[in-house]
């Protein structure tokens, strides 16, 4: 068996006065690609953003390389990139790099191996604001690769890529848990699902399935992920808090 | 607290505005033209050294109030802010890391404002020059603590915006700057005690008046000091790890 990176127990979350996580328990293997997959406005964001310790939660345990999410502890450990790009458009990538670089304690090489790893040489000394929408997204994923991270939370990391940079991405990403490294990535498209060692996949704040892509294939008795993820949402109607 | 994220925090602060020229532009260039423009309108030296003292304390805060809760509504409405919270850097890293940035900014500001009143318009200094660039400096930082605070209750840069009339133009008016605090009813009196702005009109006139440096610019120092940490502490409590 191999060790929990993520362990979450009993997880609940309430925004306003509705619960949009509802009792979530799972675990997340190190090492291991896990997808989190489900419609927009499933509780993805805010389930990573609970994980990465960012998001007030309501009930419920979510424990992180032994410590509990958001410890001071895991602020070196834990990469993070949000949905929508968290980097300064009035800065250019490397200065965005270069700041926070110095914020994480990383060396100063590592500027110049996220910009290679994320194909950013040509942009390195361009502007934030005038990248293209997938150089501006991978600018900010850049930031998470920063430093020694062993678990990487990334959201949506390939919306709005062309398919040849969503296979380095995914390169990428399978290079990285190759050498211990351990992803939650988020995505609504199911044929990235396939890429990911294990599935979660959501629907209206619960976890209707945790389980590998070969594993939901069989037990849903399809070869196609999108059919199976239809089967389990018709076999469970979407209850509402 | 971590020197080398603070420093960090400067540097970035500091490099974004460099990328902006424009902002550069204007924020050397309008107190200038303002301070000119008041020298002429005023047009006699006496009136001058009155006002024109005051309006280098007002300045600073005025812009930096301005700036600050602009760039900190921007960080927490473009996610870096969240994303900073998932960073080793403490909220007191930030904070300071602002307060540099921006005092730095306030000096080179006040400076050169300084320089044109004190030569080309004839500005009178009675005080040392340093104690004109403490308070300045001083105020340019309350006017930053302030922002950061303000910004917290912003949702839309819009908003932001709109503290300034609202939290600087009633200070302003009570601050001395129209009427002469003594003056005042006794409410309006009791209101302009207790708003920090009217300590940095009172620190900017006692420079200009007293060749020494008086017990009433100290404790007006030490007030303005006191509204900074006060004003810090508030912001420091609106930037929260966790949020809904």
């Amino acid at each position: 068996m191999p060790a929990s990176v993520i362990e979450v127990r009993n997880l609940r979350v309430v925004r306003g006065r509705r619960e949009v996580l509802h009792d979530l328990s799972f675990d997340v293997f190190r090492g291991s690609v896990t997808g989190l997959i489900g419609p927009s406005g499933c509780g993805k964001t805010t389930l990573m953003r609970a994980i990465v310790g960012v998001q007030l939660v309501g009930g419920g345990t979510i424990s992180v390389l032994g410590h509990l999410a958001g410890n001071r502890a895991l602020r070196r450990s834990v990469g993070y990139s949000t949905q929508d790009a968290a980097v300064y458009a009035d800065l250019t990538v490397a200065e965005n790099l270069r700041y926070f670089a110095a914020l994480l304690r990383a060396p100063r090489p590592d500027v110049d191996r996220v910009i290679g790893e994320l194909g950013l040489t040509d942009a390195r000394g361009q502007l934030v604001s005038d990248l293209s929408g997938g150089q501006l997204h991978r600018a900010s994923l850049a930031v998470a690769l920063l430093g020694k991270p062993e678990l990487l939370v990334l959201d949506e990391p390939t919306v709005g890529l062309d398919p040849a940079l969503r296979q380095e991405l995914w390169e990428l990403f399978r290079g990285l848990a190759g050498r211990g490294l351990t992803l939650v990535v988020s995505s609504h498209v199911m044929d990235e699902a396939a890429r990911c060692d294990r599935l979660l996949l959501m629907r209206d704040g619960h976890i209707l399935a945790d389980d590998t892509p070969a594993g939901l294939r069989a037990a849903t008795g399809t070869p196609d992920l999108d059919e199976a993820f239809l089967r389990l949402v018709s076999a469970r109607p979407a209850t509402r808090a | 607290m971590s020197v080398r994220a603070t420093t960090a925090t400067t540097w970035r602060i500091h490099t974004q505005l460099r990328h902006d020229h424009r902002t550069i532009g204007l924020l050397l260039g309008v107190p200038s033209v303002l301070m000119i423009l008041l020298r002429y309108v005023i047009n006699n030296p006496a009136g001058f050294d009155r006002f024109g003292p005051m309006l280098l304390g007002v300045f600073p805060l005025v812009v930096m109030f301005v700036v600050t809760s602009v760039a900190t509504l921007r960080e927490r409405t473009t996610g870096t802010l969240e994303r900073l919270m998932t960073t080793p850097l403490a909220k007191l890293d930030l904070l300071a890391g602002y307060a540099l940035a921006f005092g730095l900014t306030a000096l080179i500001q006040v400076a050169v404002v300084a320089a044109i009143s004190l030569t080309w318009l004839g500005l009178k200094l009675t005080g040392p020059l340093w104690a004109l660039l403490v308070v300045a400096v001083l105020d340019a930082v309350l006017g930053m603590a302030l922002g950061l605070f303000a910004s917290a209750f912003a949702r839309t840069e819009f908003q932001a915006v709109q503290f300034m009339p609202a939290l600087i133009l009633p200070q302003a008016l009570l601050s001395g700057l129209v009427v002469p605090r003594g003056q005042m009813s006794g409410f309006l009196s009791a209101l302009s005690d207790v708003l920090p702005m009217s300590y940095g009109v009172d620190a900017m006139q006692q420079v200009t008046q007293h060749t020494a440096v008086t017990a009433a610019l100290l404790r007006d120092m030490l007030i303005i000091a006191g509204c900074v940490v006060l004003a810090l502490a508030g912001g420091a409590a609106t930037l929260r790890r966790r949020t809904p």
